[in-house]
């Protein structure tokens, strides 16, 4: 087997100073199926953006089939046969399947598009490679599954012969998976080389050949899939993780505050996200929602508070309903949020910090006056809740998108804290904000849940999960896989093994602690 | 006169030729918006460029005596403020609204400055004496009654409005070009991995649309009537926007739509002898738009929804067709 990629010593430093590649080394065969691994954030899809020539290395070499390359653009990787399958599709809706492969190579006859041709090329790349699609069905009215060949088709239209893509199951049904592994085997027997992007274990044992495992921007390794178990990958993947310092009073649960149960949802493309979730939250714990990243935890919080509408399933406060209500009614039950998209879902950003700070409650007295808001009080109150909670800013009536990304968390952090509230859900609370910052909200949280009240909290960073939970919830594809009554007491070794879906408890096991 | 004779008129041969004459000026600048709007960046300088396209063919046909030379002189007008709009935007990144609204107030002032410059007349240019395009008489069809009166004997503009519908087709959807575009239009992002420039895909619609809205103007000033005037284009640049929307974007649809408010158009006009209010009578084109634009996105609503509702039954019945195959 000869390398056909070689990609050495890469580094990435983007503009903010993120490091996405540090020193990473990767090396793919010919006609091979290569899994690359980690979770989110570990670099996998920076590592791909420079092989596929849409990022560019800060240091580094790129060899393809022997030669030195520089890709300035992704359309140098297509000349150098290279092929990627975006997560989000690349295709336009209004034309035909056949029309998107061909798109910006079309055969020509006679000065115009040869439609035949075009639809003739398809079916044949299509039979070929075993990837069925309909060449003159219109990609608006195709599902996800079908789409993805029609990406496939493109990349072999252009005569790909290393195919990248990037977490391809995440959007796909089981059924429409195992189709996409059987088009996958079709294409290294016909000689392509594939790059497989997941952090599923299950599908790297099932479909590659080599894994390369990254982690924090470093390649930890490339092993023979067969000479290594599910549970070995695991460790690569989530490694050691510095336990945070966090001084934490012990717990004292209080009453049942929030209860769900057989909780489910799908998405806007027929995906079951969430299925059968239930769990209770008592006052005075923090309960942590272990999971990587798209494991339904981003839609477990949006469904609980109101942003997105649930497939089935219950959710009560103080014994009220509060599942498939708008937001503001969630919100008057007292359950609070931290969104983790806080640019969109967070703050107003072109308002000022103090009406941001106020923005759950204008509508009600004291801030409401008449048909007037008391801007008297808002002032004040927005001077109290700077001071209370460090938010560094000249004044209040300064625009939110003034603040540093810390300091803006805050803002958020002030408003909902100050709601006083009956439940608190925190999803992703300290990313990608500085270290002041985030020591401050993360004692915030503890400071609030040793007051009584129930905190959810859900976050990409297991060793925030870990430090911080009283108890411990692992998410999988949708499902709970395991629950964790003192998490304290768990290592994350183990807790990785429940998070990839490798260990399940069962039902019986997990209820009385739910 | 009587209600009577205005309905024996309507349904007489003047008043269809009527119709085509006064759909002309509507087609062009709706078949330059379209290519614009499909590419993703409407022009919404249309109605300027049309006043523009309209001076400059006057002026350059009064001063060099030449008529196709004016037309390609007002064409290159057009092109060069659809360009002024597109470097606006595209490039400056102007909002297309803002820079659409410069580059119709000047076309509004500049030709009024250089109107009265040119001819000491700041209303119209009446007083040099500049050309019109030729009629054509259709050969054979002339002679048939009734359809001869209705089509035949039109200025040139009208005809090539009609086949620029035609050629606006192929281009769009049977040229490599034309698609590029379209793709442009709808996932600018898919356009740029394959390769194709978006920047320049933008600019180079804008300018196609400067030509048809140039014509537009022309057989304005060149045709309609012979002579300049302030504010010529009267509103048609916006109801050529209006058009390509109620057309549903497609070029037929879009030639429909625009020959809709050449009838209303026409209807006015007649209703205009009658004893009504004559600022009530002139509304009627602009209600229809107003209306047939209500009633387009309600449909279009409508659709999108039954559209979503039958995605999602599929994709369920997919599950539980998958989850019983399972059990």
């Amino acid at each position: 087997m000869k390398p056909i990629v070689e990609m050495k010593n890469i580094v990435k430093i983007y503009d903010n100073g993120v490091v996405a590649n540090n020193g990473v080394n990767f090396t793919v065969n010919k006609g091979e199926i290569h899994a690359l691994v980690g979770e989110n954030g570990a670099g996998k899809s920076t590592l791909m953006k420079i092989l596929y020539g849409i990022e560019q290395p800060t240091e580094g070499e790129i060899i393809i089939d022997g030669q030195s390359v520089s890709f300035k653009s992704s359309l140098d990787a297509i000349d150098h046969k290279i092929g990627m399958v975006h997560q989000n599709f690349m295709l336009v809706p209004s034309f035909t399947v056949a029309a998107n492969v061909v798109l910006g190579n079309e055969p020509i006859k006679n000065g115009f598009i040869d439609k035949d041709q075009v639809l003739k090329v398809t079916k044949e790349l299509s039979d070929q490679f075993g990837l069925f699609v309909q060449p003159d069905a219109i990609v608006d009215g195709i599902n996800v599954g079908q789409r993805q060949r029609v990406e496939i088709l493109k990349t072999l239209y252009r005569k790909a012969e290393i195919l990248i893509l990037d977490e391809p199951t995440a959007v796909l049904t089981p059924q429409e998976t195992q189709d996409l592994f059987k088009a996958i085997r079709t294409l290294v027997q016909q000689g392509k080389t594939v790059i497989f992007i997941t952090h599923k274990l299950r599908e790297v044992k099932e479909i590659s050949d080599r894994v390369t495992v990254m982690r924090h921007g470093k390649m930890i390794g490339t092993v023979d899939t067969k000479d290594v178990t599910r549970e070995q990958m695991a460790n690569m993947m989530v490694g050691r993780e510095v336990f945070l310092n966090i001084t934490k009073p012990p717990m004292k649960r209080g009453e049942k505050r929030m209860e769900i149960k057989n909780l489910s949802y799908i998405s806007e493309t027929g995906r079951p996200v969430l299925q059968d979730v239930s769990f209770n939250l008592y006052a005075g714990e923090i309960l942590g929602i272990a999971g990587v990243e798209g494991n339904g935890q981003t839609e477990l919080v949006e469904v609980l508070t109101g942003l997105k509408r649930s497939a089935g399933g219950q959710a009560f406060v103080k014994g009220k309903s509060v599942l498939d209500h708008t937001p503001r009614e969630v919100r008057q039950q007292g359950v609070a949020h931290i969104p983790e998209d806080r640019l969109t879902n967070g703050v107003a950003l072109k308002e000022s910090i103090e009406e941001n700070l106020i923005v759950d409650r204008y509508f009600s007295a004291p801030y409401k006056k008449g048909m007037m808001l008391d801007y008297r009080l808002i002032e004040n109150k927005g001077k109290e809740l700077i001071k209370q909670f460090g938010i560094l800013t000249p004044n209040g009536k300064l625009p939110v998108e003034s603040l540093s990304g810390g300091n803006m968390q805050k803002v958020i952090v002030a408003r909902e804290f100050s709601s006083n509230p009956f439940v608190l859900i925190a999803s992703q609370p300290t990313r990608g904000i500085d270290v002041g910052a985030t020591e401050f909200i993360r004692e915030e949280l503890v400071r609030l849940r040793t007051a009584g009240c129930a905190v959810l909290l859900v976050s990409a960073d297991l060793s925030e999960v870990m430090s911080l939970s009283d108890r411990i919830v692992t998410l999988y594809e949708g499902r709970i896989t395991g629950v964790f009554p003192d998490a304290a007491k768990v290592g994350e070794d183990e807790l990785g093994l429940y998070m990839l879906g490798i260990k399940h408890q069962t039902n019986e096991e997990m209820e009385k602690f739910l | 006169m009587s209600l009577e004779t205005v309905i024996r008129s309507i349904f007489s041969t003047l008043f269809l030729a009527s119709v085509i004459r006064i759909s002309t000026p509507i087609i062009f600048p709706a078949m330059g918006g379209l290519i614009a709007v499909v590419t993703g960046v409407p022009n919404m300088a249309l109605e300027g460029i049309m006043n523009v396209g309209a001076f400059v063919g006057v002026m350059v046909s009064a001063y060099t005596g030449n008529v196709w030379l004016a037309i390609l002189a007002g064409i290159v007008a057009g092109v060069l403020m659809a360009l002024l709009l597109g470097l606006f935007h595209i490039y400056f990144k102007t909002n297309l609204f803002i820079g659409g609204l410069a580059v119709n107030l000047m076309a509004s002032g500049g030709t009024v400055f250089l109107l009265y410059i040119m001819t000491g007349d700041k209303g119209n240019s009446a007083s040099v004496k500049s050309l019109s395009v030729p009629n054509w008489e259709i050969p054979f069809f002339k002679d048939i009654p009734f359809l001869g009166d209705v089509i035949s004997g039109h200025p040139v503009f009208t005809y090539l409005a009609f086949l620029s519908v035609i050629l606006v087709y192929i281009f769009l959807y049977r040229t490599r070009f034309g698609t590029h575009l379209r793709a442009v239009g709808e996932n600018p992002e898919a356009a740029t991995t394959l390769g194709i420039d978006v920047k320049k895909s933008r600019m180079i619609a804008l300018a196609i649309s400067g030509v048809f809205a140039a014509l537009g103007g022309m057989n304005l000033s060149m045709a309609y009537l012979q002579f300049f005037q302030k504010e010529m284009a009267a509103g048609r640049g916006w109801i050529g926007i209006a058009a390509v929307h109620l057309g549903a974007r497609k070029p037929l649809g879009v030639l429909f739509a625009s020959i809709l408010f050449g009838f209303a158009d026409a209807i006015s006009n007649q209703l205009g002898s009658l004893n009504i209010p004559s600022q009530l009578v002139q509304t009627i084109p602009y209600i229809t738009t107003v209306v047939a634009l209500a009633v387009f996105a309600i449909q279009q609503r409508q659709a999108a929804l039954e559209r979503m509702k039958r995605y999602q039954k599929e994709h369920l019945e997919a599950i539980s067709a998958n989850a019983s195959k399972a059990e």
